[in-house]
């Protein structure tokens, strides 16, 4: 039950994602100016006859907000009550900590007329958020639980722990292309002003091409993540599922942000490439924490996840054993 | 550990892509257009009866691009406040096609340390039937500035200067009126409505009184300007701006003309 509450506010997490793209997207970002309240009104009690334009997207943003923040309280509260693995009861309380940091982040780039600084910190922390609450639902899943001999592939580690690390940073760049309206500072593509690059720049130049550059990076990275579990772990599905669905998304990713380009940064898909980017750190993120599930094992098996208190504290013999009624809901 | 290793390291990028980014600071504007309040305290009055002016048309060469078809459906208010289709008002030509509207014309240059009284007197801007009126305007520096929304609907009125503070304003009611001073001359200060994307406006924030908007034939008119030379600049929201360098006498009329171009300024001087 627990990780289905979990699965749960990691869905709405991408909904929330997609109306904070929208909010670019259309340029709302100010049509409500006053915050935490709309139009002085009480945020939950504005009148729905009143969302009308650019502050549809914006108060439903908040609103949509609102609700995965009171879904996260209820989720670290579970996880401090039932979850008997500790770091996992943190992992809850950060995520609660995290949204917190994030509605404030959004407050405050309304109040001070969306600076590319806080809008952009304000988009990387909902990435962090979203891998969060991903994290949370693969931790509370029976399968994660149940893993009996988890892949020791060091390689494979260091690949997927890199291309997360990549796709995160990768995200970053998009993110400040947003909030620095630099997203058709290059109109053309695949070629840039007619060439393979850039034949004159400016700042918002060098960060579109920092974009194009890193998905090729990022690509590559996949691919080789990829290739690496489809050579060595074939007959794992818990990796090779994510390995192939990582591939199509990355491959679609490209084609959003082609068609942003060509488009105007049409409103639907330059939003649809925001949402597809986060899943596509989402399916790497749970290729990495899954490829590193033996560090998880050898950590509950030892006394204890937690190492400055291993000595102190012994696991419960139920998670030792691998059983799923290690999560009491 | 690992995890929490991981999850700083994120943080940690995040953070320091913010620090890096960093683009929505203002930083005191160098440019021509923004400047500190001008004359100084011990500066000369213009003395009307020997004072002349400066007469013009703002001319139009080649076929208008049309302007840009607006959707309105986005608020019941809107669509129900105008029946017809709507378009943006970028390009006001006249009916013969010759002549340019809403062109913010202005002395730019050549005042020396002349200074002028500020006007108490509010220009006002009113939100009517979902757009900005007027489109373009002036004003000066420290003159009040009337926001008015006459809509049933809501409006935010978000001013994007570079020199003056930037402010966004809700207007939830109608009827509601805000007052604002601008502190530095700039031209122009954008004015947009982020709730109704089709709003804009532009002011001219000036620390003198000779500025005007082209009307609908084009003309204009910059009354009571002291003997001397001047550069005039003309403002196309869309064409850009170009200038003149104009001398005038004691009492003198002159004309002048600007002409712009489809797809671009074009200098005539």
């Amino acid at each position: 039950m627990l990780h289905r509450f979990a699965k749960l506010v990691a869905a709405c997490t991408v909904f929330l994602v997609l109306a904070g793209s929208l909010v670019t997207s259309t340029g709302s970002g100010l049509s409500v100016p006053d915050w935490p309240n709309s139009y002085g009104w009480n945020m939950f009690t504005f009148p729905p006859s009143k969302w009308v334009g650019g502050i549809f997207y914006e108060h439903g943003h908040r609103l949509v907000a609102s609700t995965v923040g009171f879904l996260t309280i209820i989720l670290a509260g579970w996880l401090w009550i039932a979850e008997p693995r500790r770091w996992l009861k943190r992992l809850g309380l950060a995520a609660l900590g995290t949204v917190v940091l994030q509605g404030l982040l959004g407050g405050l780039t309304v109040l001070f007329f969306l600076p590319a600084s806080v809008s952009t910190a304000h988009a990387g922390l909902a990435e962090i958020f979203f891998c969060i609450t991903v994290a949370i639902a693969l931790f509370t899943s029976p399968a994660w639980i149940q893993a009996a001999a988890p892949v020791d592939d060091r390689t494979l580690r260091r690949l997927a722990a890199t291309t997360t690390a990549l796709i995160y940073m990768q995200i970053l760049v998009g993110a400040a292309m947003r909030h620095t309206e630099a997203g058709l500072a290059i109109p053309d593509f695949p070629l840039m002003f007619g060439h393979v690059i850039p034949d004159h720049w400016d700042p918002k130049i060098a960060i579109h091409f920092a974009h194009r550059v890193g998905a090729l990076i990022v690509t590559l990275a996949i691919v080789a993540t990829s290739g690496h579990i489809w050579f060595h772990h074939r007959g794992r599905r818990e990796l090779t599922r994510p390995a192939a669905f990582v591939v199509a998304l990355v491959a679609l990713q490209i084609t959003l942000g082609a068609l942003t380009v060509l488009s105007r940064r049409a409103v639907a898909i330059n939003s649809a490439h925001v949402v597809c980017g986060a899943t596509v750190l989402a399916t790497s993120l749970v290729i990495t924490l899954r490829s590193w599930r033996l560090r998880f094992a050898s950590d509950m098996n030892a006394p204890t996840f937690d190492s400055r208190r291993a000595t102190r504290q012994p696991v419960p013999a139920r998670l030792n054993q691998g059983s799923s009624t290690g999560v009491r809901a | 550990m690992r995890l929490r290793n991981i999850w700083m390291c994120a943080l940690g990028v995040t953070l320091a892509a913010t620090v890096a980014c960093g683009g929505g600071e203002k930083a005191p504007s160098t440019s021509g257009d923004t400047s500190s309040p001008s004359a100084t305290p011990s500066g000369l009055k213009v003395d009307e009866s020997k004072a002349g002016g400066i007469k013009g048309t703002i001319a139009f060469e080649g076929t208008a691009p049309k302007n840009e078809p607006i959707k309105m459906n986005a608020d019941p208010v809107c669509m129900k406040a105008n029946s017809t289709p709507q378009s943006q008002e970028t390009y006001m030509v006249s009916s013969d096609g010759k002549a340019l509207g809403n062109v913010f014309v202005y002395v730019k240059d050549g005042l020396g340390n002349y200074i002028f009284d500020t006007p108490t007197e509010s220009v006002k801007i009113d939100q009517q039937n979902c757009r900005y009126h007027p489109h373009v305007f002036g004003l000066r520096v420290g003159q009040p500035l009337e926001i008015v929304n006459s809509d049933m609907t809501l409006h935010n009125i978000h001013a994007l200067p570079k020199g003056n503070s930037e402010f966004n304003t809700g207007q939830p009611i109608q009827g509601m009126k805000t007052m604002h001073t601008f502190t530095q001359k700039e031209v122009m200060v954008p004015f947009k409505c982020d709730v109704h994307g089709w709003m804009n406006a532009y002011v001219g924030v000036l620390d003198h009184p000779y500025f005007a908007v082209s009307d609908t034939s084009g003309k204009f008119e910059l009354k009571t300007l002291p003997a001397g030379t001047y550069t005039i600049e003309a403002w196309h929201e869309k064409l850009g701006a170009q200038t003149q360098s104009v001398t005038i006498g004691e009492k003198e009329e002159k004309e002048i003309t600007f002409t712009f171009k489809a797809g671009g300024a074009t200098p005539t001087n």
